[in-house]
């Protein structure tokens, strides 16, 4: 590998100048991501003071006009259905990516890649729109109501599809050739070759594809908001209607005060936690890769 | 070319950053405080008269409509923002009214039932009837959409059917009117309250939606300026009796005005006086 110390740079001043540039930059976007946690942190402070942060899981109710700060609910919420979404959309996605590289044609591959690139710049209100007059009725057909953790993972599964297949797509396309060629060599047929060589060697890539893709869920809002009922329960039921973390803010912030609004932020407080676990294990995996 | 531009910009910047110390120290400075439903509304009013009138800076506090009659009642600001009619033990200061709220019951086009009386709807949202053939619809399970905690919508279905929020059984909890209509619109089972007048709007412009009547009384902006129907309330600006302040009158007379009809109808709420 080669090194790009600062060492290897040329004895002109423009290399120099432009590594201090990029550090000042790279000061700068972390102090914007620091100062952000800090503000939630701040904002949150009013309420995690006065109220044990025990109660956000013992609560009676999420009723915080009335004191009561449970969001529990919430959290299980935004799990059920970011787990959920991904166990849809990863398999999809990896297929979709093998698909591309594999077995369809160039012509019919870029066709194919260039629609999955259009789903990631819909917006998400539009997906949401979207669900709540097709697949919300369609639901409530089973069970009335349709507003549920399922018409929430459909529509999420389909919203973190292209993320999925564009690094599952870069994870198989880094294979190196030769494991291929000597697949191709030892006569395996495509399949096998799929299945034994090409996924296994993209494994860590398709991992963290699989973890990225989780954190795009725990955060989207606007579609999870108009799909999912928003009633602050722990679904029993697939149909059962469910309120994640972030559709509490978008619902609620606009009107709270005081220390509703501290809870509000204490909500997102938690999304910024999970964010950074998910985070955290995609970058654990990248290493081992790296490592390996 | 590029220096003129830059010299421009460095001027404006200067002559509005003066200007503007220069205007505070003539105290053209106005502040409310009291109801967050009337708080969004009076924010956005606020920034249109500042423009009309540049020097002046208006500042929106929340509190609620009960913070809103204290501060004006001590003067700690110039207006206070009250989403209710003043109380009889209120005649110290002076209302003036800038917008009428009502929400009305709606349930999709197709359901049968015609009304229901106040109340079968406390027993349908507290959970007590749970299928629409108790009130004399089909037999189908009743779904109950309910509004987000802190909603002024929320608020006042439950100040008029004298409700707790934690005494509610809903099936979907919305967000904004429009969320509401789209959630009942696409339900055929479903029953829920929005702001009249994007009811009115939804159901003329063919959404199959049915506004109930309450008590009788058809669910119509006619009928709320009227007064005749009964969810309905008045969002005051309120201020201290015979207190002569020459900007505050301006301020309120402009958020009465037709100039700010856009505002009011941009937040669900019936413009006073057409």
């Amino acid at each position: 590998m080669i090194s790009w110390r600062s060492s290897t740079s040329s004895r002109w001043g423009s290399d120099a100048l432009l590594l201090w540039g990029l550090r000042g930059m790279a000061v700068i976007s972390t102090a914007i991501v620091l100062l952000i946690a800090l503000f939630i942190a701040r904002e949150s402070f009013p309420l995690l003071s006065t109220v044990s942060p025990l109660r956000l899981f013992t609560d009676r109710s999420w009723n915080p006009l009335e004191g009561a700060y449970n969001l529990a609910p919430m959290f299980a919420g935004t799990v059920l259905v970011s787990v959920g979404a991904v166990l849809i959309s990863a398999p999809l996605g990896i297929a979709s990516a093998v698909f591309c590289h594999f077995y369809a044609p160039p012509l019919v591959a870029r066709g194919y890649r260039v629609i999955i690139e259009l789903l990631a710049g819909i917006p998400s209100v539009v997906y949401g729109l979207w669900g709540l007059m097709v697949v919300v009725p369609l639901i409530g057909r089973i069970r009335p109501l349709g507003a549920s953790v399922l018409a929430g993972i459909l529509v999420l599964a389909l919203m973190i599809l292209p993320t999925m297949v564009v690094v599952a797509d870069a994870a198989l396309a880094r294979v190196p050739r030769e494991y291929l060629q000597g697949a191709a060599a030892l006569g395996l047929s495509r399949w096998t070759t799929v299945r034994e060589v090409a996924l296994p060697a993209a494994r860590r890539g398709l991992v963290t594809g699989a973890l990225l893709q989780t954190g795009r869920a725990v955060g989207e809002t606007m579609a999870v908001l108009m799909v999912c009922g928003n009633v602050v329960q722990v679904p029993a039921r697939l149909t059962d209607p469910v309120r994640t973390l972030t559709a509490n803010i978008a619902l609620e912030m606009a009107y709270a005060m005081g220390n509703h609004r501290a809870a509000l932020f204490t909500s997102g407080l938690m999304l910024f936690l999970m964010i950074f676990v998910i985070v955290a294990c995609a970058e654990l995996v990248g290493r081992e890769r790296a490592d390996a | 070319m590029t220096r003129a531009w830059i010299a421009a910009a460095v001027t404006l910047v200067l002559a509005t950053g003066c200007k503007s110390e220069k205007s505070e120290q003539a105290a053209s400075k106005l502040t409310l405080s009291g109801a967050s439903t009337l708080a969004p509304l009076v924010s956005e009013v606020a920034k249109r008269f500042e423009k009309k009138n540049p020097g002046t800076r208006v500042d929106v506090q929340m509190g609620g409509s009960s913070r809103g009659v204290m501060d004006a009642r001590q003067g700690l600001v110039d207006i206070g923002m009250v989403s209710r009619d003043l109380k009889p033990d209120e005649t110290d200061l002076d209302a003036h009214p800038v917008a009428r709220d009502g929400i009305c019951i709606i349930v999709h086009q197709t359901n049968p039932v015609a009304s229901l009386t106040d109340e079968q709807l406390v027993s349908i949202f507290t959970g007590k009837i749970t299928n629409w053939k108790d009130v004399g619809g089909e037999d189908k399970p009743i779904v109950v959409v309910n509004k987000a905690e802190g909603r002024s919508t929320l608020d006042l279905f439950l100040y008029h059917f004298k409700l707790k929020n934690s005494d509610i059984k809903a099936q979907v909890v919305i967000g904004d009117n429009q969320q509401g209509i789209k959630t009942v619109e696409t339900s055929p089972e479903s029953i829920g309250y929005v702001s009249i007048g994007a009811a009115e709007f939804a159901a003329k412009h063919g959404e199959a939606l049915k506004l109930l009547p309450m008590a009788g009384v058809a669910a119509s902006l006619e009928n709320l300026h009227n007064g005749t129907f009964p969810l309905a309330r008045t969002l005051h600006l309120v201020t201290k009796k015979g207190q002569q302040n020459e900007l505050a009158r301006k301020f309120i007379t402009f958020a009465q005005s037709p100039e700010t009809h856009d505002l009011v109808e941009k937040q669900y709420f019936i413009p006073m006086g057409e």
